[in-house]
Parts: structure tokens; C-alpha cells; sequence
């Protein structure tokens, strides 16, 4: 399944990890990812092989990458200004503290 | 560290898609011609943008069209008949779950069994080899399907060594070439393609640059939550709308521009590129990956005389004459332009591929509800 | 929608998974059982059956356990058994049960040891529920010809009022009454061929005293109730949308669903609407008495996750749609539960 959710590695034997997806253990190969895998970083499965190791600081970045892409579209829309002050608002707007405790659950329960 | 699970919502975020959703509408609207015309080329981003409802916020003047992007579904009638014939010959056959009911020419490997062959479903080439170990009386042969990426699995379980009795009919594809293939289709209007981003993890975002540059169109690499996908889709209708036929990374997280080189090489190690037809496409140019000389001794081809004549006594049924797949898979037809999705093709009893594989487009449009049709269902 | 209609020649796995090809199966071969009764019979296809008895209803229902591996975590097929029982009455309205039957076919070899276990699950579950077994039935089958144990379980209870799945009308809040998918990811990450592992747990419980609570805050404005196993919340819905002809539309944000639920679901490629619950009950409520009805849901232990999820709608009679939080889509009428002999 290409829609795999990162799963966090919670132990290594050999060329087998045991990765946590949110409480799912599964055990995946690492003959196929492209760095060195060690417990507690994140992966992304595909048939049961890591095909990936997923660097912490994915979740800023990416973040920082939709904002960039919004500002770079039509930029004198007046609309536009509106949306990037929803988006100003929103929890981890600020890419550089995106993983502080700054996210209330209040925030990301949204309906 | 954050809690993973917030994270998570970060990508499903119904604010930042209503954002990126309002710029997209704006961007497809300032590019001065309607209908948008874009295509995805994996199941996933299909099923995706169907999961989410994502159709029903895409601007109506965008046209997301899937082209070939289901492994399953394209692969050709004698590969099937292929698997079949080892099934029917008594030999134990391993495949992902997906590939069991497509209909080959006359039966499918579902058939097969029902008729007292060994078929198995497994969801690792791993599983396979160890049903090997379990069988060692019996061959076992891994009927592999899947694009680049899971080809990459199947070349690191053979290098890792497996049992005598373990083979590979490979049926594996790559997409690039039938990127080729189908921007170059007349009455294709595609005006820029979202490149399916874990195939790219493994290839790398280079890859498609050659592409882009020679059919002057803009490749963007996008990932699969629902922003990926709308910031992808916003980000490729901006590089339309410039005229810039360049290739952009939506999806740093998993993909660079060299890709995973380790894989690679495992890949090239084992697999070559062979011309062979697309089921219902074309005849695409280094689209099949099969097995090198060197891995001959593995290659259930080359192991086994295939006999798939006697499979052939069944002309075309009158339905499989009026079937479409063909044309959905290039992207020139939508599931609704068929006359028989709905109707007498459905997941229970499925005319074409695209209706078996949970990557065709007809199954994900039959699962979902595919058309935005749904925008004046409110409370 | 018209329908490819190949006869049934032989019966496949798909007709005993909850779906459209088990009703198929039931009304080309079981229906013309059916004959007419003073109340709800066959042809309602609805969890029981129920019969009018003066100014009250005897409802009657029965149920065989099939259930692979046995012993799951969080119940064995004996509790199965008992709450399945206990739950179709209570979702027909009749949350005391009057007593149950339980007819045993074993296979030879089965160990003692396992019996008991079951035994003492049964009569734990008796014990929340407040039901008794009163007769029973004993088989053995040779070794071989029958995989371990089936259960077979009825049940019979008498209520004032009766409540079906038939009767949405648009505006009816939809209610379940906890986290959903829970029994079916847990025996799919049970099943050894899936290689999963989890803490997931299977939810069986008696809803019996839960539904009493809701009956009692809503009164006739409890209007709809299934019990979701086997097809999921999504197959209890489209019933209960065909039924009454309205349209559902589901809040996808709304629904509770446990985490690792949700991840067993991505990684199987499974969406936990489909897959069977056995401690649950999908209420449908006026839309005046909704929140008090899940107040009183939300008081009792085994509704602590209770939500409001969707509304029953007067467009696209027939069909589920969820509204994802960014856009619509429909919840196709699946085949049924995705893994065979869930329950």
C-alpha cells in the first residue's frame, strides 16, 4: 500500500526492524533503505520492506513547502491575504518550532 | 518530540486544504483556458483523491485524469495465462492478493484454483520465499506484479539467495516509458503529470527531467496525504501556467533528486528493461522488467515450458469486447464513459482489470463514488 | 443501480460475510421460508424477529459462531456467542433477556481445558447481561470434519416496544455507541498470516443495559437500531438507509476510532467502517432528543466514547456518503466483512 503512514522503529535484528504504527507492530526489511536505520527513527513501508528513513525534520519542512507554494501563487488577490492569515494562526505555522508543545488539542480538533 | 499522531493531522488538515484548495482554483483559473488537463500515474494518488472526497474540491475547470498507474491492471493477458498454466501445471503460485481475480484469457489464477490449482496470496515476496522453505517438495513460483518499487523487493529477496524451489515470473513495470507513451498519444491533452512519489523515493525526482525537457511538460513528484496531493496539484498548475516545463519535489520528506541509490543498484543488478504491451495500452518501450541471463536459474520463464495455447479456447465475451480499460488506463476515458461500469461490470463480477485491482481506477470509482457529484448533499 | 444477476451455483465465502451477496443468498434460497406472522418475520431480514403477544412483543433470535482463531484478545467465541445473542434483542428493543439456548458441535480432540474456558466466558457474559442459558444442545463431529467448535446461540426476550432498522426519516441524528472496528482489526491482526502484530482487543460486550439507558432518556424518539458485526457501522448503515429510503451523510471527523484501529486499518489497506464490531450499537434519534440520549449513553461504561456521527438526509435514498473534512464521498455497499469466520 503506497498510503503507509511513517511508522517508528522500535527494535533491529540484523535486517529486520520491528516498527510502531501507532500501537501495529509489523516487522519490516531493511535491505532496501539508503541509510543507516536505528531505533527511534521513523520509516515508510512498502510490502514489508523500509524503503525510506524519514528525517526528523520532515514535518517543518514540508509545512514551510505548502506555505511556500500558497505564497507563490496569484499574490495580489485580496483573498489571499486572508488565507495566509488562517493559515498564520494555525498550530506549527512557524516551521522552526513546528514540533513544540505550541499545539493545543483544542486547535486540532477542528470539526 | 511531538506526538506522532499530531503530525499526522498536520497532512489531513481540513484548513490548510481549504487553503490550498482556494489557490488552486484561483491558479487553474489565471492559466487562460479550460479545461486544466493533468494526469497522475499511481493508484494510490487515485485512491487518495478518492478517499478523501478530493474530486468534490478540485476546481470544476481542473481535469485530474489517471493514466496508467495500476500494475495490476496493466499487466497483459499471456502473463497471466502464464501464471495460470504454472497453477493448472500443479505448481504452488504466490502472488499479491490484487492480481487473483484478474482474468486472464480464459481464466484467472481465482479459476485456477477452483479447478484444484495451489494459489497463495501473500503480502511480502518474503511470504513467498518462505513458503518455499515450508513446501521444499513443491516449486513455488512468485508471480510478481507492481511497479518499480516493488521490483526493488523482489531484486533484494533474490540477492539475499533463496531456496531451489523458489522462481520469479516477473510481470513487474516501469513507469517512466509509459509516461513516454502516453504523453505522445494523439488526442492526449495532458498538459503536466504528477509523478507517484514512492516510485520516485526509490528512482530519485531525476529521473524525470529528461521527460519534462523533451515533451516540454512540468513533472511534479507528489506524495499521497490530501495536501501532498493539493499542493502538488497547485504547485504543477503554477508551473503550467508559467510555461515551465521543469520537474519540482512536493514530496522532500521521502524523495531526493538521486533517489535511493542502494535500491538502485539492486534493481539494475537483477532486472532489465524489456519491451512488452501494456494490457490494453500500447506496446511500451522498456516498460517490463524481467529477469537478467544471469538470474536465469530463478526465471520460472526459463525454468518451466509455459504452454498457454490451450488457454485461448474462449473467444472474447461479448463484454470483454465493449470493455474500456484500454482507454481509461491511457487517460483518454473516464470509469463513467464506459457503458458497463456500474452496470454489468462491478467489483463481483468484473469485465476489465481497472474493476479487480484496488489501483484501478473503475474499483476506486465504484468504492468512492468517483464524480464530484456529492457537492449538494449537505444536512 | 441494475445489478449483474448470475444465479448462485455454489455457495462461495463472500455469502456468509454480512453483505450484498449474503442477502442475495438468503432471499433466493431462505426467504420462501418465511411465511406471514403478526410482526416483524423473515421477510424484514431485520436483526430478530418479533411476534406480538398481547400488548407486548416476544422477540426471538439465533445466531451460529463460526469465529477463527477461538481465543482472541479481549473474548473467545463463548462470549461472542452470549453478546451477539444479547445485542440483536437489545437492538430490537428488548434488553432483558428472558433466556438463551447454546447448541455445541464439537470436533473429536477437542481438549476439555478449552471447553471449560468457554464456559466460564459464557457464563461471565451472562452475568453483565443479566441473561441465563436454559436449554442447550451437544454434537461431536470426527476429527476433521469439523474445524474445533461452533456455537449456536438464541435468544428470547419480551419488550412493550419494538424497535426496527427501518424507521430514519431525514433529520435523525445517527449515534454509535463507541470506538468502531475494533473486533475486526483485532482478529485480523490475529491471524497469523497477516503478520501483525498489536494491543488491539476485540470490543465484545453486552449492549443490552447501554441500549435500556438509551430507550429510557429518548423514548419514541428512538427511532432506528442495529447491532454493526459483521460488513462494519458501514453495512449497519446502508441497511438502515435502504430500509427507511433516505440517505445518510457521516462526519468522518466524528467518528471515534482507536488509533490502533486506524493504523492496523492503513496498513491492511482496510477502512475500520467495514470491519465487524461486537460491543456497539448504531442508534438513529429524533433530532430533539439526540443530545440526551447520548448524555445518557455517555453515563454508562461501555459508551464512554459515544458520538453523534451523522444525519439521516431525504437526498440519494440509499446511499452512505462521508464527509471527509475535505470533501464528499460515498461509502460503497461492500461485499460484506473483508476476512471470513470474523464471528
Amino acid at each position: 500500500m503506497c498510503l503507509g503512514v511513517p511508522g517508528k522503529v522500535l527494535a533491529i535484528d540484523g535486517m529486520e526492524a520491528t516498527v510502531d504504527f501507532f500501537g501495529v507492530r509489523k516487522v519490516l526489511r531493511l535491505d532496501i533503505v539508503d541509510e543507516p536505520v536505528t531505533v527511534g527513527d521513523y520509516v515508510l513501508n512498502h510490502v514489508g520492506f523500509a524503503i525510506r528513513r524519514i528525517p526528523p525534520s520532515e514535518v517543518g519542512e514540508t509545512l514551510a513547502l505548502f506555505e511556500q507554494v500558497l505564497k507563490e501563487a496569484a499574490q495580489d488577490d485580496l483573498m489571499a491575504a486572508d488565507v495566509r492569515g488562517e493559515l498564520a494562526g494555525l498550530p506549527g505555522a512557524r516551521s522552526d518550532r513546528a514540533r513544540a508543545h505550541g499545539s493545543t488539542p483544542a486547535a486540532e480538533e477542528k470539526s | 518530540m511531538a506526538d506522532p499522531g499530531l503530525d499526522e493531522l498536520k497532512f489531513r488538515d481540513p484548513a490548510r486544504a481549504r487553503a490550498l484548495s482556494a489557490a488552486l482554483a484561483r491558479e487553474v483559473a489565471a492559466v487562460g483556458h479550460e479545461p486544466v488537463s493533468v494526469m497522475h500515474v499511481c493508484g494510490s494518488h487515485e485512491q487518495s483523491i478518492a478517499r478523501f472526497g478530493l474530486r468534490a474540491v478540485f476546481p470544476p475547470g481542473l481535469q485530474v485524469v489517471m493514466g496508467p498507474g495500476c500494475p495490476v491492471c496493466v499487466t497483459d493477458l499471456p502473463e497471466v495465462d502464464e501464471a495460470v498454466a504454472l497453477a493448472l501445471a500443479g505448481h504452488r503460485v504466490a502472488t499479491y492478493g490484487d492480481m487473483v481475480k484478474v482474468p486472464g484469457s480464459a481464466r484467472s489464477l481465482a479459476d485456477a484454483e477452483a479447478e484444484g490449482g495451489k494459489v497463495d496470496v501473500v503480502y511480502s515476496v518474503q511470504q513467498a520465499v518462505e513458503l518455499a522453505r515450508t513446501h521444499p517438495g513443491e516449486e513455488v513460483v512468485f508471480f510478481a506484479s507492481g511497479f518499480e518499487t516493488t521490483a526493488v523487493a523482489t531484486a533484494a529477496v533474490l540477492l539475499n539467495g533463496v531456496p531451489g524451489n523458489f522462481s520469479v515470473l516477473s510481470a513487474h513495470k516501469y513507469v517512466p516509458p509509459a509516461m513516454e507513451v502516453v504523453a505522445e498519444m494523439p488526442g492526449s491533452h495532458i498538459e503536466g503529470f504528477l509523478a507517484a512519489g514512492h516510485a520516485a523515493a526509490i528512482t530519485g525526482s531525476a529521473v524525470f527531467e529528461p521527460f519534462a525537457a523533451k515533451h516540454r511538460v512540468p513533472v511534479v513528484v507528489a506524495g499521497f496525504e490530501p495536501l501532498d496531493v493539493l499542493a502538488a496539484l497547485l504547485k504543477l498548475v503554477e508551473l503550467i501556467r508559467g510555461k515551465r516545463a521543469e520537474v519540482a519535489n512536493m514530496y522532500p520528506r521521502v524523495v531526493t533528486r538521486e533517489g535511493n541509490r542502494p535500491a538502485q543498484e539492486k534493481l539494475w543488478r537483477v532486472f532489465q528493461l524489456v519491451g512488452g504491451r501494456w494490457r490494453g495500452i500500447a506496446h511500451i518501450p522498456d516498460g517490463n522488467l524481467r529477469l537478467r541471463d544471469e538470474w536465469a536459474h530463478l526465471d520460472a520463464r526459463r525454468r518451466f515450458s509455459l504452454d498457454i495455447s490451450g488457454l485461448h479456447d474462449r473467444a472474447p465475451s461479448g463484454l470483454a469486447q465493449r470493455c474500456i480499460c484500454g482507454e481509461i488506463m491511457a487517460g483518454l476515458k473516464q470509469p463513467s464513459d464506459c457503458e458497463l461500469f456500474g452496470r454489468e461490470c462491478l467489483p463481483d463480477s468484473p469485465v476489465g482489470a481497472c474493476m479487480v485491482s484496488s489501483e484501478g481506477s473503475c474499483k476506486i470509482w465504484h468504492t468512492y463514488g468517483g464524480l464530484p457529484d456529492l457537492r449538494e448533499v449537505r444536512r | 443501480m441494475t445489478r449483474a444477476a448470475a444465479p448462485i451455483e455454489r455457495v462461495g465465502l463472500k455469502h456468509g460475510a454480512g453483505g450484498r451477496a449474503m442477502r442475495t443468498l438468503i432471499e433466493e434460497i431462505f426467504l420462501p421460508l418465511g411465511g406471514p406472522v403478526d410482526g416483524i418475520g423473515l421477510a424484514a431480514l431485520d436483526d430478530g424477529a418479533a411476534i406480538r403477544l398481547g400488548d407486548r412483543w416476544l422477540v426471538l433470535t439465533t445466531d451460529s459462531h463460526v469465529v477463527q482463531p477461538i481465543f482472541f484478545p479481549g473474548g473467545d467465541i463463548g462470549r461472542l456467542a452470549v453478546c451477539g445473542t444479547v445485542n440483536d434483542l437489545a437492538v430490537m428493543g428488548a434488553t432483558e433477556p428472558l433466556g438463551l439456548t447454546c447448541a455445541v458441535v464439537v470436533e473429536e480432540g477437542f481438549p476439555r481445558s478449552d471447553l471449560e474456558r468457554i464456559r466460564d466466558s459464557m457464563r461471565q457474559a451472562c452475568e453483565e447481561s443479566g441473561a441465563t442459558i436454559v436449554t442447550g444442545d451437544t454434537k461431536v463431529m470426527g476429527k476433521g470434519e469439523l474445524d474445533g467448535i461452533v456455537l449456536n446461540t438464541a435468544g428470547v426476550a419480551l419488550t412493550r416496544r419494538m424497535v426496527t432498522d427501518s424507521g430514519l426519516r431525514p433529520g435523525d441524528r445517527i449515534i454509535v455507541t463507541g470506538t468502531i472496528g475494533d473486533h475486526g482489526m483485532a482478529i485480523m491482526t490475529r491471524r497469523r498470516d497477516l503478520k501483525l502484530e498489536g494491543d488491539l482487543r476485540s470490543d465484545v460486550a453486552p449492549v443490552n443495559g447501554l441500549v435500556r439507558a438509551a430507550l429510557a432518556a429518548g423514548g419514541e424518539d428512538v427511532v432506528a437500531m442495529k447491532d454493526p458485526t459483521r460488513g462494519g457501522v458501514a453495512s449497519t448503515l446502508h441497511e438502515m438507509a435502504g430500509k427507511a429510503r433516505v440517505g445518510i451523510l457521516l462526519e468522518e471527523a466524528a467518528l471515534p476510532v482507536n488509533p490502533e484501529v486506524r493504523a492496523a486499518g492503513e496498513i491492511l489497506g482496510i477502512d475500520p467502517l467495514v470491519v465487524a464490531n461486537e460491543g456497539k450499537a448504531v442508534i438513529g434519534v429524533r433530532p430533539a432528543s439526540a443530545d440526551k440520549v447520548l448524555a445518557a449513553i455517555r453515563e454508562h461504561p461501555l459508551g464512554r466514547r459515544a458520538a453523534i456521527v451523522g444525519t439521516a438526509i431525504a437526498q440519494r435514498p440509499g446511499n452512505v456518503i462521508l464527509d471527509t473534512g475535505f470533501g464528499k464521498r460515498l461509502i460503497a455497499e461492500i461485499e460484506g466483512e473483508p476476512l471470513p469466520r470474523i464471528c
